[in-house]
Parts: C-alpha cells; sequence; structure tokens
C-alpha cells in the first residue's frame, strides 16, 4: 500500500443499492495518482468499449467523487467530480475545495463510485464504515441553503442518537444538487458549503440523473499515514510562508480581477464577448470590500490563503443576497458579461445561481448569448416567454436563470447549454446563431480571453485543451512549461488547491508528493509519461464522444468565432487572434502531444504510453474520419 | 505571546474565523502525530456555511467538568490552568460533557478517553498558527478574575449568535 492513500474505495450502485469497497493496484495510483488522472482510468476501463453509445445523463454513467494522495496535506483541501460528462461527451476533472475529501479519506474511502439510478430521491450517508443510502424525498427541490441546513441538522441528529457519549458532533461534510440538478440542466454543478462548485463537466446533472441529491461523509478516523510526516510538515510550512506574502490572493482572492482583466488586460467577457475592455470603477474591488464583503477571509480545510470572501447585500432592491466573493469568473460571467457593473446586482445573482445549484460561468455564458440573440432580434420577446433580457437587467437574468433551473418554458432549451441550445436555435430560426457562442466543444469558455494577447491562456488554449474552455485546464506549448495542461494535471490529480502552490519552485510539488506517498516523481515523468498518458485518454474520450454530439477536431479544435473579429475598443482596440498563427500553433501542438495532423493520438505514442486497447478503439477515426463525425458537422 | 510561567488563558474573537482549520491540523500533529481533525482538543463547527469557530475549553473559574468526574481523571494545571485528563483514569462516561455548559469535551475517536485542550503545557499551537498567518483570532493573555465561563457554550448556540452579527436576522433561518 502507498502512503498517503486510504487504501480502499467506495462502489455504490444505486439501481440494487449494492455498497461494496474496492481496491485499485498500487501500479493503477502510481501511474494515475487519483482524482482526475484516475477518473479517467476508471472510466476508461469501465465504459471505454462502450463509449459513444454511454448517455451521460442516463444509469450506465459513473459519477465519481475522487481524492488523491496530497488532499489533506497540501495546504487547501478539494475532492475531483468526474464521469462522463454531459457537457462535452469527454471527461472533465472537475475539483472543488471543502472538507470533503478530507472527511472521506478520515472515514477511510480514497473516493467513491457511483453507478445506476436509484428509483427515488436518495442520498449517501458515509459514517466511516458505516455506508447507506438514505431517502431524500423531503430535501428534494431544496434549495442549496435549505439543503445545507436540512442535511447538517438531520445527519448531526443521526450522529447523537448513535453516538450519545460523543460529546458534540461536528457537522459532517456534504457534496449535493440543487433544483437545477435535480432537473438536469447541463449547466450545474456539484455544489459544497453554499457556494463551492464543482462546475466545469455539468456533474451536478449527472447527479440529478442518479437521483443522488447529496453525498454525506463523516470520518473520524486519521488521515492516511504519510511516508515523512516531518518533511511534509517542513513543506507545508514553505506552502504556507509562501502564500502568506501573498497580498493579492489574501486580501482579494480573484475579485480584484472584475476590474482589473477589463481594464487592464483587456481579455473579461462584456455583453456576451463583443467588448473585453471596460473601465466602470462602479465594479472596481474597493466597491466590493466597502460595501459587501461582510467575511474578509474565509478559507477551506488547510488554507493559508483564504481567498474567498463572504459577500452579503445590504440595502435596495437586492438586501439579503449572500454569495462568496463572488470570484472573478462570476463577477466576469454574472456581471460584466451581462452588461452588470454593481458588486450589489452581481451578488444578487451569483446568490441566485448558488441557490438553484446552477453553474455561473456556463449559465452566464448561455444568459449572455440569449441577450445577444435578444440585443440582434434574432430572439423575441415572445420566443422568452414574456422576458426581455436586455443588458444590466438582473432581474430579467434572475427569471431566465430560473426558468434554465425548472426547465420550464424557454428554460428548458438554454438549460442544454449555449452550444446545444445554439445548434437548436440555428435550425428554427434559420440564422448563423453558432458565431455568437463562445464556448469549446460544449464547454464555455472561462472568463479570460485571448484577442488582446495580455492574459495567460494562449491562442490554442481553449482549442485544444481536453476539457474544451475550462479556464483551469488550458493546453498549451512547451509542453513541459507552467502553461501546459499537463501541469495543471497534476494538481487536479493529487488534488489540492492550486492557488497554494503559486509562486513556488515546480519541484516542491513533487517532493510533497514523495513526503506524502514516498514515491519519486520528477517533472520530467510526469510530462513525459503520466500526465501524456492521462491526456490522450482524455483527449480519445472527447473524440469518441456521443451519443447525442462528437467533436471532429478538424472543425472543433477551434477559437469560437468571436475570437477572430478585432477587439472593438480598449488600449488592445483591433487586435485579434491571427488565423494562420492559430493553424501553426495547433500543427505544433498536435506534433508536440503526438497526435495527427486530424488532431487524433497516433499509434506511436499510444504504444508507447501502453495505451494499446485506445489505440484500437481510436482507429476508426483514422481510417475514416468524415465518416465517424456523421453525427453532425456545422 | 506571553513568556512568564503563569496561568494563561486563550482569548478568542470567534467571528475572524476564517475556518481554515489550522487550528485543527497543528492540534492533532501536536498531540497525535497525525492530521486528525476529530481527534483535535480544538474542533471548527460549521453548522452555518460562513459561521465557523472553533469550539474549544474555555477554562471556566470553577472547572465544573472536574468537579464532575466520578473517578478523579480530571485535574487543573497549576502552571497553565488548564484542565489536565488522565488518559488511564478516564472512563469515557461523559459526565464531564453533561457538567460543562458549553458540551465542549468530546471523546477520543478511537481511544475511548475525553479530550479537553491542555494548551499545550502553556504554549498553544493552535494559537501560533492562527497569529502566523495573522488571522489572529487566538491570542494568549495572562489569566484574571473574568468570567470566562460565559464562552462555554454550545455550538449551536454560538452559531447563532454568529449567524446573526454576520447575516442580521435572516441569521436564524440557517440553522
Amino acid at each position: 500500500m502507498i502512503f498517503g492513500y486510504a487504501g480502499k474505495f467506495l462502489e455504490v450502485n444505486l439501481s440494487t443499492e449494492n455498497i461494496k469497497e474496492i481496491k485499485f493496484d498500487d501500479d493503477v495510483l502510481k501511474d494515475y495518482i487519483g482524482g482526475r488522472g484516475l477518473a479517467t482510468k476508471i472510466l476508461w476501463d469501465r465504459l471505454g468499449s462502450k463509449w459513444e453509445t454511454v448517455e451521460p445523463l442516463r444509469p450506465q454513467n459513473m459519477l465519481l467523487f475522487l481524492t488523491g494522495p496530497l488532499t489533506g496535506f497540501f495546504p487547501g483541501a478539494r475532492i475531483c467530480v468526474s464521469g462522463k460528462s454531459p457537457q462535452s461527451n469527454g471527461v472533465i476533472g472537475s475539483t472543488v475545495g471543502g472538507e470533503f475529501g478530507v472527511e472521506l479519506k478520515c472515514a477511510g474511502y480514497d473516493g467513491i463510485i457511483v453507478t445506476g439510478e436509484s428509483k427515488k430521491p436518495v442520498y449517501l450517508f458515509i459514517k466511516d464504515s458505516d455506508v447507506e443510502i438514505r431517502d431524500a424525498g423531503h430535501i428534494w427541490g431544496k434549495d442549496a441553503k435549505q439543503t445545507v441546513a436540512m442535511l447538517t441538522k438531520e445527519c448531526r441528529e443521526i450522529l447523537k442518537s448513535r453516538f450519545p457519549r460523543y460529546g458534540e458532533w461536528k457537522e459532517p461534510a456534504m457534496m449535493y444538487i440543487g433544483p437545477a440538478g435535480e432537473n438536469k440542466v447541463r449547466t450545474t454543478v456539484v455544489a459544497a458549503k453554499w457556494t463551492h462548485a464543482a462546475g466545469y463537466g455539468g456533474y451536478g446533472a449527472v447527479m440529478g440523473s442518479k437521483k443522488l441529491k447529496a453525498v454525506v461523509a463523516k470520518g473520524t478516523g486519521p488521515l492516511p499515514e504519510v511516508a515523512d510526516m516531518e518533511k511534509v510538515k517542513q513543506l507545508t510550512q514553505v506552502v504556507c510562508e509562501n502564500a502568506y506574502e501573498s497580498e493579492l490572493w489574501r486580501r482579494w482572492g480573484t475579485g480584484s480581477a472584475g476590474y482589473e482583466v477589463g481594464a487592464k488586460t483587456s481579455s473579461e467577457p462584456i455583453r456576451n464577448w463583443q467588448e473585453e475592455w471596460h473601465d466602470e470603477k462602479s465594479f472596481g474591488v474597493d466597491k466590493f470590500e466597502n460595501r459587501v464583503w461582510i467575511k474578509p477571509y474565509w478559507g477551506d480545510f488547510g488554507c493559508p490563503t483564504t481567498c474567498l470572501k463572504i459577500a452579503m447585500v445590504k440595502t435596495g432592491k437586492f438586501k439579503g443576497a449572500i454569495t462568496d466573493n463572488p470570484d472573478y469568473e462570476l463577477q466576469a460571467y454574472l456581471g460584466t458579461n451581462l452588461g452588470i457593473f454593481t458588486p450589489e446586482a452581481n451578488v444578487f445573482l451569483a446568490s441566485l445561481i448558488d441557490d438553484l445549484g446552477l453553474c455561473g460561468i456556463q449559465t452566464g455564458n448561455v444568459l449572455g448569448f440569449v441577450a445577444e440573440l435578444f440585443q440582434r432580434r434574432i430572439l423575441t420577446k415572445e420566443d422568452l416567454d414574456g422576458l426581455e433580457p436586455k443588458w444590466g437587467d438582473a432581474e430579467a437574468f434572475a427569471a431566465l436563470a430560473k426558468k434554465i433551473a425548472l426547465r420550464e418554458g424557454i428554460g428548458d432549451l438554454l438549460a442544454e447549454g449555449t452550444y446545444r441550445a445554439a445548434l437548436k436555435i440555428r435550425e428554427t430560426k434559420n440564422v448563423d446563431v453558432l458565431q455568437y457562442a463562445v464556448q469549446s466543444k460544449g464547454i464555455s469558455i472561462g472568463a479570460h480571453g485571448i484577442r488582446s494577447g495580455k492574459d495567460y491562456p494562449q491562442i490554442i488554449s481553449y482549442a485544444c485543451s481536453v476539457q474544451g474552455g475550462d479556464h483551469t485546464s488550458t493546453a498549451g506549448l512547451p509542453l513541459d512549461g507552467s502553461g501546459s495542461e499537463l501541469v495543471e494535471i497534476f494538481n487536479d490529480s493529487a488534488v489540492y488547491c492550486n492557488f497554494n502552490s503559486f509562486g513556488l519552485p515546480r519541484k516542491l510539488k513533487f517532493d510533497f508528493y514523495k513526503a506524502v506517498t514516498g514515491l519519486e516523481l520528477t517533472h520530467e515523468e510526469w510530462c513525459n509519461t503520466k500526465a501524456l498518458r492521462m491526456l490522450q485518454l482524455q483527449r480519445a474520450m472527447l473524440l469518441l464522444g456521443g451519443p447525442d454530439l462528437k467533436w471532429n477536431p478538424k472543425i472543433h479544435d477551434e477559437n469560437p468565432p468571436r475570437f477572430y473579429k478585432p477587439l472593438p475598443t480598449g488600449p488592445y482596440k483591433g487586435k485579434t487572434v491571427d488565423k494562420a498563427k492559430f493553424e501553426e500553433d495547433k500543427r505544433k501542438y498536435y506534433e508536440a502531444v503526438g497526435w495527427d495532423e486530424n488532431g487524433v493520438p497516433k499509434s506511436e505514442i499510444l504504444r508507447k504510453l501502453e495505451l494499446e486497447d485506445v489505440d484500437k478503439a481510436l482507429e476508426k477515426l483514422r481510417v475514416k474520419l468524415s465518416e465517424y463525425f456523421t453525427v453532425h458537422t456545422e | 505571546m506571553t513568556t512568564k510561567k503563569e496561568p494563561i488563558w486563550v482569548a478568542r474573537d470567534l467571528a475572524k474565523c476564517s475556518g481554515c482549520r489550522k487550528c485543527e491540523i497543528t492540534c492533532s500533529l501536536f498531540h497525535e502525530n497525525r492530521i486528525w481533525p476529530e481527534a483535535s482538543r480544538i474542533r471548527v463547527f460549521m453548522l452555518v456555511p460562513g459561521v465557523e469557530f472553533p469550539h474549544f475549553c474555555a477554562q471556566c473559574e470553577d472547572y465544573p467538568c472536574v468537579g464532575a468526574c466520578p473517578v478523579e481523571a480530571l485535574s487543573i494545571s497549576s502552571k497553565t490552568g488548564a484542565v489536565l485528563v488522565d488518559k488511564e483514569k478516564c472512563t469515557g462516561c461523559g459526565q464531564c460533557i453533561d457538567a460543562c455548559l458549553g458540551r465542549i469535551p468530546h471523546m477520543h475517536p478511537t481511544e475511548g478517553y475525553i479530550l479537553i485542550c491542555d494548551l499545550c503545557n502553556g504554549d498553544p499551537q493552535c494559537v501560533k498558527v492562527c497569529q502566523e498567518g495573522e488571522w489572529n483570532m487566538l491570542k494568549i493573555v495572562p489569566r484574571k478574575n473574568y468570567t470566562y465561563k460565559l464562552y462555554a457554550r454550545t455550538p449551536e448556540e454560538i452559531t447563532r449568535d454568529l449567524a446573526v452579527k454576520l447575516y442580521g436576522e435572516i441569521g436564524e433561518e440557517f440553522l
């Protein structure tokens, strides 16, 4: 057994209500680590042979909650949620902060594999090795705050009645869905606390399709034994001291970016990316700090940064709205992208999105898309159930968000997410609305534009990523550089918060990995073998796709059309992505990762990485690429 | 931090807690050499998100827990003023929990004896990490003739108070 792991996983079949413990060989854990890496391995082994036919929102899909060996040890604990994504039809490693991963490991499990589908709403309650499927009929339909309150109370009462002499029980940690997840909306999250979200991938809808309202865990044991505790302590101190120095993240989290990314780097989505520059000082971080932040430092297990802040609106029509910061992504997607430039309206929308269990990024993207179609009179008031989503009108966007969460009226179409909704609207309106859809392979582009060239993503970052528009997993060259997706896979597989590793020497995280697991791992081995293998697996499943959509790399390894239009305003006015340069960079990227000119992983690299079965599965794409992708073309 | 060998008190400004739980980590490492939140002598409760706070011994001036122990497993350190648990004598009966106004002591999850903050023999580790990160929710002060007992409240009581302080009247609804 490898240090740092609890040593076993839970597998729960909701159809048969069978609960069992399973183990993975040490070699599997050495190669695939945990979290995102292990998710690709589990999904490929179990579903790979029939991947194209697996419906993400049907019982044959699986839902994974995976920790990694560094969870709970590296400062800032997270958990990785995965499965076949109802957004990309591939695999996303969607991580979220909180104590859930720690409770799970303390209960003796490195992760949970959920299969099948329950007949009625249920939740999973884990208390150490006691695991039970419990009725959730009374919680079904409840929003985030109600769900957390009810489950906290109920589970503490269970613990108290079972262990009356223990003393007061701390709340267990939980992962849950809101009404949007229950309604299988593709733009949903798996949530923790009120405001923490595993957003990318849309796994809230998978959870909803399984009628699994929540997973609740209380572990009373210690975190697993590590190889060298003194070294873990010493490295923890290095990480913490580095984080304490970071005035930016500690004071503001990412909350200063709502103004700065627009005003300085011209890479913020504004009115559905029609612009990327603004100079609205009403949206300055000082306004958030002074008007709405009621808790200046808010963090999860072991975090030295505590980048989150709690915001609450104290006056006006949005009084009583509560959320975190909002962080930059939500400032952008539920703020500037909708023409909203005040903290109060932004907090109001973010709070509602939390309550409904929606993803602020994916939903903010589809709301912006609809507002632009309304602006261009492609969609009318009649099409939108009488609503008029004008830029800046937070209440109109709130009304639309509610419809999406409940799949009511027009909300049913928008609940499919920007890309799928765009395909449908193109069909009914006979207008090329895809030019206004800012997404990549079913995943909305994170709020960091590439036209100005001043933000961190490269021009191929979203087009070539195995996680589509995910801004936390961007592709880039050089492959072993800090902008490479391979580097990001480490955080998601060892499962900890990358915000606590900014500014640290690259070697430190591998030293940390060794101190915990006892295993040597170098950056070179990581990039050349392990991470590259995970990347190929993710790429294979992304390309196999299906059943409703398949991505033809010749068409879909591409930027949103909007990114080829010149920026219309700001200091970088006129700048855009050079198509020829993009094609050149894409070609270089394909070459570097071992993909052929069509973007399909070559036999050579797959065999080198001992992925012979993947090589076999991709053969049909190599022979007749165009035939494979007849499902839909643009 | 005080260096004098006199009884101390850990002053607490609960509303400043970030919920980082570094106090739990450091406490369990100090006492158990493991990261073990449930075996920590200081435990961060979050019955309502945003309302995190550490629940740990208030060092009441009349030490009701010590008086309630039927087997004299609890004593008061003359050096620090902390309640000390004799692991051998403790039977895990839980009478000290009932005697504590804040129901603060809790059982060691595997060893069957009660856990109460022992002030790390006068050098509380939780205070160090809290100050190191500049959250400064915890602070060491000389023990005086004040009513520390007021701080012995149940997690529900503290949560209700802090929730209202943070969120106003709607804070009550989240419990």
